[in-house]
């Protein structure tokens, strides 16, 4: 197994791990956490697949530098959001609605 | 119960997709042809940035439009009114920050001016500009931000402005975003500066908006 699959493995293992963590976890700190670690995990899997064979393919590398970026900025507009909720109500997690 | 349904199937879904990357992928495009042979009309020479800024010129575009209208919804959420922190302040903690933030913005230009031909560019650039401004925060040193004005709402969102000029520009040449390739290296420069620019105040932006104290009035 190449390095470049071995990042990819990893990656798809990460994204797992973050999307149960999305699912399960109540604090909205560590589902944003959660959110990033399942981001880290598709951009493993974009950077080990570009590099597959002997010269890495720069199209994917681009892509995840976009993607970097964006994370960042989705990430502070979810922490602005978060900060809010807890300056409004106190709490750090989505109020639960009985049906 | 719950857990443990979330837990098997996250499992499942990480075998099923490491066993499909295992298997030898047929490609039906080979990208990195398509770069390679069309390295010489992009301006630059390391394949990374001219993807970026040439051949996927869009995605960059509309990837700093991105930030900015993030830094806007911040900015529009409105100031918390529960925020007391208590910051450490250390002669040396400063003093180390003081050498430290010139050095960082010569290690930015640098990036900025490497990536015409080895890793780096506008965003590694803007990423160290940001941080700088970051460490001169948290050490005390520069205060948190509040509302933007003139000069500083320019400075945001220059780097989008100049890059949507450009591509304005060029409609008349033919399609949006494709440079003529004498003048590419120079656009992609013109372009990279002002979004390295805008980007290093848009993250620091994103940090130091935040963290502003509502009775902070400098």
């Amino acid at each position: 197994m190449s390095s470049g699959l071995l990042f990819a493995c990893v990656g798809a293992l990460l994204f797992a791990m973050g999307i149960a963590g999305v699912i399960l976890i109540g604090n909205l700190l560590r589902r944003v956490l959660a959110f990033n670690v399942m981001g880290s995990g598709a951009f493993l899997i974009l950077v080990g697949l570009a590099q597959r064979n002997d010269v890495p393919d720069p199209v994917p590398q681009a892509m995840v530098l976009t993607g970097i970026v964006v994370a960042v900025a989705a990430t502070a507009l979810a922490l602005a959001l978060v900060r809010r909720l807890h300056a409004l109500t106190g709490k750090l997690e989505l109020p639960t609605d009985e049906i | 119960m719950k857990r443990f349904v979330v837990a098997s199937g996250a499992m499942a879904f990480a075998v099923l997709l490491i066993g499909a990357l295992l298997e030898p992928l047929p490609s039906g495009v080979d990208l990195r042809v398509a770069v390679a042979a069309n390295m010489t009309a992009s301006g630059v020479e390391h394949p990374v940035t001219a993807v970026l800024l040439n051949f996927r010129g869009y995605d960059t575009l509309l990837e700093i439009a991105v930030l900015l209208l993030a830094l806007i919804v911040i900015l529009a959420s409105g100031i918390d009114t529960t925020s007391d922190r208590s910051r450490a302040t250390s002669s040396i903690l400063q003093t180390l920050a003081r050498l430290a933030a010139p050095l960082m913005i010569v290690v930015a230009v640098y990036l900025l001016w490497a990536g015409a031909f080895r890793p780096g560019g506008a965003f590694q650039a803007g990423a160290v500009l940001a941080s700088a401004a970051v460490l001169l925060h948290l050490t005390g040193l520069l205060p948190s931000w509040q509302a933007p004005l003139l000069t500083l709402r320019w400075g945001l969102t220059a780097g989008f402005l100049i890059f949507l000029a450009v591509a304005a520009g060029l409609l008349t040449q033919g399609s949006l975003l494709q440079y003529p390739p004498a003048q590419a290296g120079m656009l992609i420069l013109l372009i990279e500066v002002g979004l390295t620019l805008s980007l290093g105040l848009i993250l620091a932006g994103l940090f130091l908006f935040l963290s502003r104290d509502p009775g902070d009035d400098s």
